[in-house]
Formats: structure tokens, sequence, C-alpha cells
């Protein structure tokens, strides 16, 4: 493809899914109006979700879900060998998530409270990074799809990303959002990295981390505040563990 | 000699493509007959029932939706209204109404998504949408705009098209303002006659010829075509409340699947698109019935490739009850949004139409709202069942009739018209 007179690389990707839901792929799919731009910047060649031809050879592998078998390590370790860059797409991926929290469990009691007696593969959750070299974390629980096409220009102009470093809160006074702690709600904004625009707190609801933490984020003052509006350690440990994102500060 | 395919045949499908989630494929005819014929569910479970465990009620619908990247709506209509079962709360009017049209906005979404970019390829000799916004640029186009405004509806009740945090137990976070309603119901005006260039598409495509006889089950519809809550219906007579869903399921495992497989009165039952248009086809919006008659699509159904068609139907229907809904709303008090609750011990059960079926939640809460147990119910989960044994159908029909070649790419269809959510059956 031409930019301004300049032939740019449109790199081969992949698209691949470990253990999680599939909604960081969706997005990918989703919002057909850029679509077709999308796909004249990148070729896909290995989408299963969406495309029957799977091909192996892929510059750029986005990567979604925890690992959590053994299969699971082989199968990330052969795409790491492919990729030249591989991104690591959604807080299963990049944080563990949600899946995380069968580990307050043990793994025996885990398996015999669903399946019983039926065997079955699994292990304990772990984020890509635990497993291979990674060499981008793209946040979110769902991935948001401006981002992952702000991602995407970057690669094809070969820009380091530069991801926002300062807490949601910013992007949230910005829009000039009532603040949702003064409507009597827990928030983690002030923790938790921006670029989501706040999508959470727009919507009435307090944020949950999903993004991981924010660079220097000030956990004590936070705690101290949460305190303060007279939420309990318990509910505080709760939502802070909710994404594996903050290292279980509480 | 009857035997019509006389040289060995192994097929293995790993990872069948354009569906949600990892499943298999594998079939092996020897002397003319059918060896095996297996549907692998391989994904990786994630033991939903165990994260729940031990968690506030207030979190429980915002990790229901983590079950699936595709019908994260559904699932957190069900797990609130489980809750909202077991602690005794009315959600006020016109939360209902908002929860309904975010329901609807995830159906079209899911729906079109299926149909456009799934299922269209097997028809116009395509791997994927990749080459057909090339080949056919109006198909993309239709798909765009379809998509497009239920994207826009699921922003606008759900927060977002996947994973919403708008719906909480007790209603819902807002609703929109009448002017984003007035901005949204002019979009589906313009976004309506998209669906007659989706109909002029899916008429160009033959359904394959095969029936296997089975039991249809969905919710039971009184007044309107059920997507949220009421009894339990089978084809074949079964009546039950919503409670006693466990008596529709009747789960069991099987060795080649992480994900358990269901019956009810045969040997399996099928739920979703098409169960819902056979058991409740009179209650569908006249604009969605003059759209089946097109088709020739009548109630009793048992070809499984017409799930594809029933999902273009109700397409149409959720997208004019959506329009009359939204009109109602805009001429209504929306102001209130939740009920206020307390806590307190107790158990309830969820039952939503998810896009690809009945769907159901079930939680013990204790007295310090906090989730004891909980099982969850899959659409897909229930399909497997049927999906397996109309495969062993489809295969053996393809062999009497020997059409060998044609085993592998049929059986791919198949299993993609049921539009199987994989990762969810499992979770």
């Amino acid at each position: 493809m031409k930019y301004l007179g300049i032939t740019l690389e449109r790199p081969k990707i992949g698209v691949f899914g470990f253990t999680g839901c599939e909604g960081c792929q969706l997005q990918i799919a989703n919002k057909e109006e850029t679509l077709k731009n999308l796909f004249n910047s990148i070729e896909v060649v290995n989408f299963r979700e969406i495309s029957s031809d799977g091909c192996d050879d892929y510059d750029v592998a986005f990567v979604e879900g925890s690992i959590t078998t053994e299969s699971e390590v082989t199968r990330l370790q052969k795409i790491r060998n492919q990729a030249k860059i591989l991104v690591a797409i959604g807080a299963c991926a990049c944080l563990g998530g949600v899946n995380n929290l069968k580990s307050r469990f043990p793994l025996s009691d885990v398996v015999k409270e669903v399946y019983g007696m039926h065997p079955v593969d699994t292990g304990p959750v772990r984020r890509l990074q635990d497993v291979v070299s990674v060499d981008i974390d793209l946040p979110g629980c769902p991935i948001s799809k401006s981002e992952f096409e702000w991602l995407v220009r970057n690669l094809v102009l070969g820009i380091k990303p530069q991801f926002p470093q300062y807490p949601v809160c910013v992007e949230c006074k910005q829009q000039l959002n009532s603040c949702v702690f003064d409507m009597g709600m827990m928030c983690l904004g002030p923790v938790t990295r921006g670029g989501c625009n706040a999508i959470c707190p727009r919507n009435r609801f307090g944020c949950w981390g999903c993004r991981g933490h924010s660079e220097e984020a000030n956990f004590e003052s936070l705690m101290r505040i949460l305190r303060e509006r007279g939420f309990e350690d318990e509910h505080i440990s709760e939502r802070i563990n909710f994404f594996n994102a903050f290292n279980g500060i509480l | 000699m009857d035997v019509k395919i006389g040289k060995p045949i192994n097929i293995a499908i790993d990872d069948l493509t354009r569906v949600e989630g990892h499943g298999n494929i594998k079939i092996r005819i020897e002397n003319g007959k059918l060896a095996e014929c297996v549907w692998e569910v391989v994904e990786t479970p994630r033991f939903f029932e165990v994260m729940f465990k031990g968690l506030s009620i207030e979190m429980v619908p915002l990790l229901a939706a983590r079950i699936c990247g595709i019908c994260s709506i559904s699932h957190a209509l069900a797990s609130a209204r489980a809750i909202e079962r077991a602690l005794e709360i009315e959600v006020p009017g016109p939360a209902q109404k908002a929860r309904l049209l975010a329901k609807h906005a995830e159906t079209l979404q899911s729906h079109a998504l299926h149909l456009f970019f799934l299922v269209a390829p097997d028809f116009l000799n395509a791997h994927s949408v990749i080459p057909i916004m090339e080949t056919h640029p109006h198909v993309v186009e239709t798909a765009t705009r379809i998509r497009g405004f239920a994207n826009m509806a699921s922003d606008l009740f759900g927060g977002r098209t996947t994973h919403p945090m708008v719906i909480k137990v007790g209603g819902l976070t807002q609703i929109p303002r009448k002017r984003q309603l007035k901005a949204l119901a002019k979009d589906l005006d313009a976004t309506i006659p998209y669906l007659s260039d989706a109909f002029d598409l899916f008429k160009t495509f033959t359904m394959p010829d095969f029936i296997r006889e089975t039991e249809f089950v969905s919710l039971k519809g009184k007044r309107e075509y059920p997507f949220i809550g009421g009894d339990l219906v089978s084809s074949d007579g079964v009546v039950k409340k919503e409670d006693d869903y466990l008596a529709m399921t009747n789960e069991y495992f099987v060795d080649f699947s992480n994900s358990k497989f269901s019956r009810l009165s045969r040997e399996s039952f099928s739920v979703g698109a098409l169960a819902r248009f056979n058991n409740n086809y009179e209650l569908l919006h006249p604009k969605a019935k003059e759209a089946a008659a097109e088709l020739n699509l009548k109630p009793g159904v048992h070809n499984p490739f017409f799930h594809n068609l029933a999902q273009l139907v109700e397409c149409v229907h959720v997208m004019y009850e959506s329009k009359e809904m939204i009109t109602a709303l805009i001429d209504s008090d929306i102001t209130q949004h939740e009920t206020p609750y307390r806590i307190k011990r107790g158990e309830g059960v969820g039952a939503v139409e998810a896009p690809r079926g009945i769907l159901y939640h079930h939680y013990r809460i204790n007295e310090a709202g906090k989730i004891e147990r909980s099982d969850c119910v899959i659409p897909t989960g229930q399909n497997h069942a049927n999906i397996y044994y109309d495969l062993h159908k489809l295969v053996e029909k393809l062999i009497a009739d020997g059409k060998e070649e044609e085993i592998s790419r049929l059986a791919q269809m198949l299993v993609r018209a049921y539009d199987p959510c994989i990762s969810c059956s499992v979770h």
C-alpha cells in the first residue's frame, strides 16, 4: 500500500485464541465501517474465527487468552518462533484476567466441582509473558477496536507504540464526567492505566482495572480514599483482584 | 453389492474454522460403512462455576458476561435475572424495556456476524469474508449497515458490544437520553431497507437437502416472542417452569468432549433460532412472518441448515420490535433505571434466549450476599448432542447417495449452521 507517495509494507498477520472468551478477536472483526481499510493495510493470513485460510507465514501474531494447558504452551511457542512481533491482546493474555479467579481454590477441587470424576486437562493460569517473550501488551477486557487500529497503524508505519501511562482519571476528567466516587461507587480509575477513554465511568460504573496499573500508581492513597468512603477491605480486595491486575496488593 | 464407496475415507478436521472456539470433526468410513463419526469439543475449560464461588452478587453479572465474547449481553442478563429472582427484586418497567433492547441488539449483531461472515462464504465459494469484500461489495455493505446499527444499539443500552457494564443487579446503571433514542430510531429507519438486500442474497443460496427429526427446546412465549424469562417448552410437548430447567437439560458426559451433552425426550434436542421459530412462530412480528413466507419457511422445520434462515427471520423480528420499543421509551417516563435491594439468603434461576438458544444461570446466595453455588447451562452445550447425531445421519445419507466428495464440506457447513459458541459451551 502507499501513503503520501511512500510504499508501506503490508504486514502479514495471524490472530490466535487460547483460554478465553474470544471477545477480543471479535473486536477485530467488529466495526465494519473501517474493516476494509484495516484489511487494506494488513494481510490476514491466519484467523480461524472468521477465515478458513490457515497459513503459517505471518509477521505479527495477535494472541488472545491465558495459557492453562501444556498443549497450549507448545502451540504458543510455535507462534512465538514464527512471529517477528507477538502482541498479547486483552486482559486474559496480558494479566491472566478473570481466569485467575479459579486460582483461589486448589486445582483438584476446581476440576472436581465442575467435572466430578470426568478427566479434564487443565493447569494453573499463566499470562503469555510467563511462557514466551511478548513484544507488546494491548490491554483491556475486551480490547477496543480503535486502540487495535491505532496499534496496527503504528506497526505498519514502523513506529514503536507509546501507550498512555497516566491513569483513567485523566481521560475521565477530560470528558467532564461526574466522578463516580461522588455517586457512592468504588472506582479504580486513579490507579488504572488510561487509553480506554474511561468507558466504564462514562457509563456510570466505577473502573475495575482491566488494563493493569498506571505508572507510579499511588495505591496507598487509593486505599485511604476507599476506606474513608466506607468501603470494606473485603470488597476492595474483590475489586482489585478481579482482573489480576494489581499483583494482589490487597 | 449396494456399497457405493469402496475405499476407506478418513476425514479429520482439526479446529473447525469460522466458528467460535475449538472443535474437531472426525469421520472414518470403512468398507462403505460409517466406522466413526465424532464431534470433538477440545476447548480448554475455564471453570466459571468455581470462579463465581464466594463473589459478591454485584460482581456476578460482570463475570458472567466474560463467559462469552459474542453473547456477553445474554450472560449478563441471565445472571442478573437469576440474582433478582433469588432476592425478589422487581426491575422497573423502562429498565426491562432497555434490557430487551440490549438483548435485541446482541441478537442482531450475532446473527448478522454468523450469516454474513461465517455462513455466506460457503455459498459464495470463498474461504472468508475478506475476498467477498472485492467480489461482492454489496454483501459487505449490507452486513456493515445492519451490524453498524446493532453495535450502536449495544453501545447505547449495554455500554459496549462486548462485556456490557450497564447491566447490573436491580436494573441498569442508566437508560439512554431521549435525544440519543431519537438518533437511534433514525438510524434504525435508515437500516431497515438493507434487510431486503439480505433476503435477496439468502434467497439465492440453496440450503442442503437434509432432514433429521428432533426435539426443539425454547422459552414458551405468552404474548410476545420470548427472549427473557418465562416457562420452558419442547416441541415434544414438555412444559416446565423456569426453576425446573434441570428437567429440560439433563446433562451428561461423553469421553470425547470437554463440554457436557444434553438430552430430553429423545437422544438429543436442538435450541436456537430454529427452535424459537418452530415453537413460537405465532408470536413473531407480522413483518417477520411475511419474511418467513418469502423464504417458504413454515414452523415444523427439521432441516438443521435452516437455522440460518430462522436467524434471518429473527433479524427482521428484532429490528421491527426494537423500533416499536424505542418509540415507546421516547414517549414514556424513563427516569427510573434501577430498584434498590437488600441482601438476603436466596436461590434463583434466570433463563434467557441467547442468540444460539436458551441459556440458564442458577445461583445460591448466602446471607452475606455471596455466591455459594452456581450452575450455567449453555445453548451450544445443549446442541452438541444434536450436532453429533445430525453428523452421523448426514454422513450415512451421503454414503448411501454415493457423494463421498461432499462429506467434508457439508459436515463443516452442518456444524457451522448451529453457529456454535464452543468456548462458551465449555466455560
